[in-house]
């Protein structure tokens, strides 16, 4: 029987290397798999490089992560607080400015791209996002029919972690509203993927056609408390 | 003879009214986010956010924060009736795959090309940060920009190169300042509207590449 849930976040954490490459979905602090980072603190694995969004936006999880030493380096769009009340990124930026992380600051849609180019086996790809611009810089260029492209590089993780509101047993899933975003191009991108959900339900009660995740895509699904909103 | 710079509302107004019927639209942070405010009642106007909303409608004070429903910026939104929600990699599809008709973003400079620089100044001890803007240039069908015409201490934001690490290049349509409409055109920058009491050769002084001006230029009324 093909069962991937599990009772606790430290099984669902489990056999994090040091060194390991994790995709940690979550745009701003909608969607993002809290629990699940909070409990790789508590796994130990060191000398990380944290795929996100953000660079730990919040007081728990990544920013926790970061504090602790424990990532080497962040790949993320967005290290920096998008809003001037209420700054956040303050570990990461400490960090940074001390040399302690390296930071690849790659375009959003270049970020997710990548992803989606490893987990559908594909390899590098042209893309006219940051032709021309700083970003570019050191990448193989190309105009092709008069538009300039970058190549990238797939972008591979040996964990993803990701937050859905549904799951059954065999790890389809379904998000709520825009906590989907990096989700699904994760799961496919990682060799383990780990979904923490709000709720398990019996297999069949997800209507196939609303299975956002195929369950191929996943690995291990573990509950935690509705945590949603405030 | 006296001018009044445009405030941050009525560059908002502007381009609200110039957005057509039907039109699927992403708004950067800023000013730009300000012209969902100003958008008439009677066309149907369809935000776009890259956290893969599309139909996106205002926040509702009344209603406790829900992180799942965000834009860009991170603040509350609605969904209007018909809208629906992606994941990232088909909301970039839409941007990079020129399936947005329009994006509105603010901006540091402008060069006379249309190169774009509005995400990092480049300052020592910055943390770049470029979110989507790089892909929403490459692939969005048309790029409006409002900005200040200068900076604070009077330099041109509008130049011949810019100075600043691009976001894009040759990628920017027309420019919404706080003096003017000015398209950006193959052979250069046409003014197709000024501020009342504003004149052209005053306008071409805060601007540091050449400007032409339209023979229909209009003054902007704003209200």
């Amino acid at each position: 029987m093909l069962d991937k849930t599990v009772d606790t976040l430290a099984a669902a954490v489990a056999g994090v290397q040091d060194g390991a490459v994790i995709l940690i979905g979550g745009f701003g602090a909608s969607g993002v798999p809290t629990e699940l980072v909070c409990a790789l603190l508590d796994q130990g694995a060191r000398d990380l490089t944290i795929v996100n969004n953000n660079a730990g936006n919040g007081e728990r999880g990544l920013s926790q992560l970061v504090r602790a030493g424990r990532v080497r380096k962040m790949v993320c769009s967005f290290a920096r607080s998008s809003d001037r009340k209420n700054p956040n990124a303050a570990a990461f930026a400490e960090a940074y400015h001390a040399g302690k992380i390296e930071l690849e600051c790659v375009p959003q849609g270049t970020m997710a791209e990548r992803m989606r180019a490893a987990g559908a086996g594909l390899g590098p790809f042209f893309t006219p996002t940051a032709f021309g611009t700083p970003l570019a810089k050191g990448k193989e260029t190309r105009v092709i029919d008069g538009v300039g492209y970058v190549l990238e590089a797939p972008l591979k993780g040996d964990f993803a972690f990701v937050k859905a509101r549904t799951a059954d047993r065999w790890g389809n899933l379904v998000y709520r509203y825009a906590g989907r975003n990096f989700a699904p191009v994760m799961c496919m991108a990682a060799t383990t993927t780990v979904a923490q959900v709000d709720s398990i339900v019996e297999l069949g009660a997800i209507p196939p056609e609303h299975v956002m995740t195929p369950g191929i895509f996943v690995k291990r699904v573990v509950q935690v408390e509705r945590d949603h909103g405030i | 003879m006296e001018y009044e710079k445009l405030n941050r509302r009525q560059i908002a107004r502007l381009v609200a009214q110039d957005i057509p019927d039907g039109a699927y639209v992403n708004l950067g942070i800023g000013i730009p986010t300000l012209v969902s405010a100003f958008l008439p009642a009677d066309r149907d106007v369809i935000l776009h956010t890259e956290n893969g909303i599309v139909g996106m409608g205002p926040g509702d004070p009344d209603a406790p924060l829900d992180l799942d429903l965000i834009n860009a910026s991170k603040e509350a939104v609605t969904l209007l009736p018909g809208a629906s929600i992606t994941d990232h990699v088909v909301s970039f599809a839409m941007m990079r795959g020129g399936h947005l008709d329009l994006t509105v973003l603010g901006a540091f400079q402008v060069s006379a090309r249309g190169d774009l620089a509005n995400w990092d100044t480049g300052a020592p001890g910055t943390i770049p940060a470029v979110g989507g803007a790089m892909d929403l240039v490459a692939g969005a069908r048309q790029v409006y920009i409002t900005m200040d015409h200068v900076t604070k201490d009077g330099r041109p934001k509008i130049v011949r190169e810019c100075t600043y690490p691009l976001t894009g290049a040759g990628v920017v349509d027309r420019i919404y300042s706080d003096l003017a409409i000015i398209d950006v055109l193959p052979d250069g920058m046409r003014v197709i509207a000024m501020v009342a009491g504003l004149r052209f050769d005053a306008l071409q002084d805060l601007t540091d590449c050449p400007l032409t001006l339209a023979d229909d230029w209009r003054v902007l009324s704003p209200e």
